[in-house]
């Protein structure tokens, strides 16, 4: 195997697994100190598409159109909220669970009855849609680069943001221990909305990035948001760093699984053989990887809390 | 009333019903990808074949058309709920509209034990063309071979060596593959097939960089050669590679949406725009006219499937209960956007295949033009495992 | 007591009745979707022994469902025709998988459990779709098997699914009200204190998780037999929620629960898809509505839980 080969798909597993970790970034925090199963977070992914399609195509220019479409998401996250999911916290996960599939129901018809069936076309900027030489001999997208670049600045900024700033050391509080956050006076309705505001706001951010390289289509937040529930249980629930080595690790396993799997099977079978059940090893090796995990630890490979 | 019997069964009363007398009016079936990667297509087809309706004043053969619509979404559960529907609560007489070949697999075989006829405009599985034909199917497009046989013909006579292949992994681009490997005779540098309704090409990219082939043929339908062009373009492979695609991943609807990178490209198709016959002109005028757009090949056979009704119901003298001789009409041939064709017993059309280039017109619109012929009259590779006469 | 039984006898005599009415008035469709409903019923009601009266939150129960239609699907492919066959087959089948995953699923707890059950789902469904001999991700056709004794139609299949749910439903009432089921109620009301009490939690659950991966099988048996094929929409996660659905709505640890949600959702889908196109935003909507201010389901505003 050529070694650009094998370089290409690890930077390909790090840009997929950077754009994971921006979904699973809010879908643990919300998870881990609201305690909120919140299955309409692929929603939020799949509205910041849709609104980047339709500023991009207003504008006229891709930066703009995606930080308007930010902004918008991150509105329409909080008032989801206030509106809907504030009456979910004191519920169990069964009527979380079932609340959030009915949002993805509602959500889904509405992004078709306002944008039509038919997938929206949304392209990397024209700039950026060549190849750049990265080693001698090796061209790589220059956008898939962009996305690595975008996906590393936010999750930095994010760290600084959890880390260093009041709102994210109540963050920190309330995902260790969200009643006595409380009872040291934390102001936990503001902070939650807020957080939600953040969270779409991410999603939107791998909407954006991740459109032009898919699809701005209905359904596509359904199964991303499958594998962002394997990141942060695989990276324990509630912490930002098990989201990022979670997604880091699940976005490089079915990268280079999809990839070598079926290369390392053509070697012993018929190339439809290989095509069959690489992929299908390379999409279990995700959950296996998971079941493991949760088989030795139980609580993730970070557990926020003590 | 259908209500009303909700309510019935629902609060536990009998329920009964009305017979009501409706005059003859035929009903066609028309299942198809409306949703999804796939839509561009369904919905092509879909308005070529209202299209043709409409200007047949809402007649088929001289009788009053309902068109019931139904969406598959691409998923062969979805369509084998319509399908059931058409078939058992609207009693459709005919069916069509299905776009992809794993669908009309899934369905077909409940169509034909309903002895109704499936008048396939795109979908061609060689499922159906050799042994298994069937007296209720006909394809007014093609046999799923076809195209790609036409490529590999012509990226043969160029006498590029090494290619790699490309497909995703159902019915249709098994045979898409099998058919361009039935006539290009060089190296075949790999044979790759990836999921259906993928959308990221990156470890196939990767793969075909790492094979360094000397041409890339590619057949992936909808918006996956719409992601494919445009990602194999962004990794710089479109300078270094040159890319060879089936009419499918070349037509106007792709040509939309990848822009620029696509100058330059050949396809094989057996319609296309320019062709010179009094049926395309008006298709192609009135198309434009209707929808404000470029028709696709979809819509071409789309609209061809209702020409083809028409002059069928017509040779019965509207009586649609004489199946065989629908079939045999419908064999007999008609007056198609692509001059007056012919079918083989098992269904599919002879016809001829062109080869079309992708070029920026002097007015800055990028079309698809034709740059020649590569079969005349050709028939698919199972005609002979047929047995129907 | 009595009168609990009162309407399910009057809906079982109507059940009855329906089919030759329905095909003398030319409204075989209907049967159909009966029959459906009743499928879906069963399911649904396995899901609520381990969901409500277990309390366990299984997000994957749409892998015995599947894996029991494709059981049907794949032995009529390779031969097997005799229902006294096939039937055994896979009610063992997925309850052998029923032990395997809740033997390791049920060592986790909470949300971690409803992830791991989704996990297993997930690999079920991909290890499924990647058998290109059996379709891949077009399904399975599945031929009706032969029972010998009658001949597997339409109509036969209605009574015959109308056997199976009421015989399912008339053993799951004595076994929600035996010891057995007393004790599942008790661990899901405190599982300390059963614990405490010295029961062994862990056996008990399992067998429950074992009794609905088998009664799924069969519903997902019952189903292949009536679309006549086998599709992996039947495996995915999505299935498993819509089976939630159905015992939300129906109501959660109510003995009817499964029964009346999945009569309700299959209805209103099926008026919904009538009106638009656009009918899962009505779905939603009721479901959203239900969750949000009726929180123990229809069932709940007819029959109250003892105490």
């Amino acid at each position: 195997m050529p070694p650009s080969l094998f370089l290409e798909q690890i930077l390909n597993g790090i840009q997929f697994g950077l754009m994971l970790f921006l979904l699973a970034a809010g879908l643990t925090l919300v998870f881990g100190i609201m305690d909120m199963i919140n299955l309409a977070h692929g929603s939020l992914y799949m509205i910041g598409a849709y609104l980047t399609a339709t500023f991009v195509g207003l504008t006229g220019v891709f930066w703009l159109g995606v930080l308007l479409a930010v902004v918008g998401t991150a509105l329409i996250g909080m008032l989801l909220e206030v509106s809907v999911l504030r009456q979910l916290y004191r519920r169990d996960h069964l009527s979380q669970v079932l609340a959030t599939f009915a949002l993805i129901l509602i959500i889904n018809e509405l992004v078709r009855i306002i944008w039509g069936s038919q997938p929206l076309l949304l392209s990397a900027p024209e700039d950026l849609s060549g190849p750049i030489e990265i080693l001698p001999g090796l061209n790589y997208s220059a956008f898939r680069l962009t996305i690595i670049g975008v996906g590393l600045v936010v999750a930095a900024a994010l760290f600084l943001l959890v880390n260093y700033t009041k709102a994210g050391m109540w963050l920190r509080a309330g995902a260790s221990n969200r009643e006595m956050a409380q009872a040291m006076g934390v102001p936990i309705k503001p902070l939650f909305t807020l957080l939600f505001g953040v969270g779409a706001a991410l999603c939107a951010v791998a909407g954006a990035f991740l459109g032009p390289i898919l699809a701005v289509q209905v359904g596509m937040g359904e199964s991303i948001l499958i594998l962002a529930f394997v990141v942060i249980v695989i990276g324990g629930i509630g912490s930002i760093k098990g989201a990022l080595v979670g997604a880091l690790l699940v976005g490089i396993v079915d990268t280079a699984g999809r990839a070598f799997l079926p290369l390392l099977l053509s070697q012993v079978a018929s190339p439809e053989v290989a095509s069959n059940l690489g992929p299908a090893l390379a999409s279990i090796l995700i959950y296996l990887l998971m079941a493991v995990v949760l088989f030795f630890k139980p609580q993730g490979l970070f557990p926020a809390r003590t | 009333m259908k209500k009303m019997l909700w309510l019935m069964v629902f609060l536990g009363l009998v329920g009964f019903s009305l017979s009501m007398a409706q005059p003859r009016t035929v009903k066609i079936g028309f299942v198809s990808t409306l949703s999804g990667g796939g839509a561009a297509l369904g919905i092509d087809a879909r308005d070529g074949f209202n299209l043709a309706v409409r200007l047949l004043n809402n007649q088929l053969g001289g009788l009053p058309v309902e068109v019931i619509v139904a969406d598959d979404q691409q998923n062969p559960d979805v369509a084998r709920q319509a399908v059931d529907r058409m078939l058992k609560r609207e009693r459709v007489d005919f069916m069509t509209g299905i776009i992809f070949s794993n669908i009309l697999l899934a369905v077909g075989d409940a169509i034909f034990e309903e002895k109704v006829h499936y008048i396939s405009l795109n979908a061609g599985p060689s499922e159906y063309a050799g042994e298994r034909c069937n007296p209720y199917f006909l394809n007014v497009a093609w046999q799923n071979d076809n195209l790609h046989e036409a490529m590999g013909q012509y990226v043969n006579t160029r006498r590029f060596e090494n290619v790699f292949i490309l497909a995703p992994n159902y019915p249709a681009g098994r045979d898409a593959l099998t058919g361009f490997k039935r006539f290009y005779k060089g190296k075949i540098a790999a044979e790759v097939y990836n999921r259906l309704n993928q959308l990221d090409f990156s470890a196939e990219i990767a793969q075909i960089r790492a094979a360094r082939p000397k041409a890339v043929y590619a057949f992936q339908p909808g918006a996956m050669g719409v992601n494919f062009i445009k990602q194999y373009a962004e990794a710089g492979l479109l300078r270094e590679i040159p890319l060879f695609l089936p009419g499918f991943s070349a037509d106007s609807d792709v040509i939309r949406a990848v822009g620029r990178p696509m100058v330059g490209i050949y396809n094989s198709s057996h319609w296309a725009l320019e062709l010179n016959n009094p049926v395309n002109q008006r298709f192609v005028e009135e198309f434009r006219k209707a929808y404000n757009r470029t028709p696709t090949l979809y819509a071409s056979q789309g609209y061809d499937a209702a020409l083809m009704l028409d002059t069928a119901i017509k040779a019965v003298g509207g009586d649609l209960s004489k199946k065989d001789d629908l079939r045999k009409a419908m064999l007999a041939g008609f007056n198609s956007t692509r001059g007056p064709i012919k079918f083989n017993p098992n269904g599919y059309p002879i016809q001829n295949y062109y080869l079309r280039q992708v070029v920026q017109a002097p007015g800055g619109e990028i079309i698809n033009r034709l740059a020649g012929n590569i079969f005349a009259n050709h028939s698919d590779a199972y005609v002979s495992q047929c047995k129907l006469k | 007591m009595q009168r609990n039984w009162l309407i399910p006898s009057a809906l079982l005599g109507l059940l009855l009745v329906f089919p030759p009415i329905a095909n003398s008035t030319g409204l075989e469709f209907y049967t159909g979707l009966v029959n459906k409903i009743m499928i879906f019923a069963l399911a649904a009601s396995s899901l609520n022994l381990i969901l409500g009266y277990g309390g366990m939150v299984s997000f994957g129960h749409a892998a015995f469902f599947g894996i029991g239609a494709y059981t049907s699907a794949i032995l009529t492919r390779e031969g097997v025709t005799s229902a006294w066959v096939i039937w055994p087959t896979a009610i063992v089948i997925c309850a052998l998988l029923a032990l395997l995953i809740g033997a390791i699923c049920l060592r986790t707890r909470g949300v971690y459990f409803i992830m791991i059950t989704l996990a297993f789902a997930q690999m079920i469904y991909f290890v499924v779709v990647s058998f290109k001999q059996y379709g891949g991700e077009d399904g399975l056709r599945a031929r009706r098997p032969e029972f010998g004794l009658f001949e597997l139609d339409d109509t036969t299949l209605y009574y015959l699914t109308l056997a199976v749910l009421v015989g399912t439903l008339y053993a799951m009432a004595r076994l929600v009200n035996s010891r057995f089921g007393r004790v599942l109620q008790a661990i899901r009301e405190n599982e300390t204190r059963a614990a405490a009490i010295g029961y062994p939690i862990y056996h008990y659950q399992l067998v429950a998780f074992v009794i609905a991966g088998a009664v799924a099988g069969l519903a997902g048996l019952l189903m292949a037999h009536y679309t006549q094929y086998a599709s992996p929409n039947l495996l995915a996660w999505q299935q498993s929620g819509h089976l939630m659905m159905m015992v939300i709505l129906g109501g959660v640890g109510q003995f009817w629960g499964g029964v009346l949600g999945a009569t309700v959702l299959l209805v209103v889908e099926e008026i919904l898809q009538d009106i638009t196109i656009y009918w899962q935003l009505g779905v939603g909507l009721i479901l959203l509505l239900i969750v949000l201010f009726a929180p123990k389901g229809i069932a709940g505003l007819f029959w109250r839980r003892p105490q």
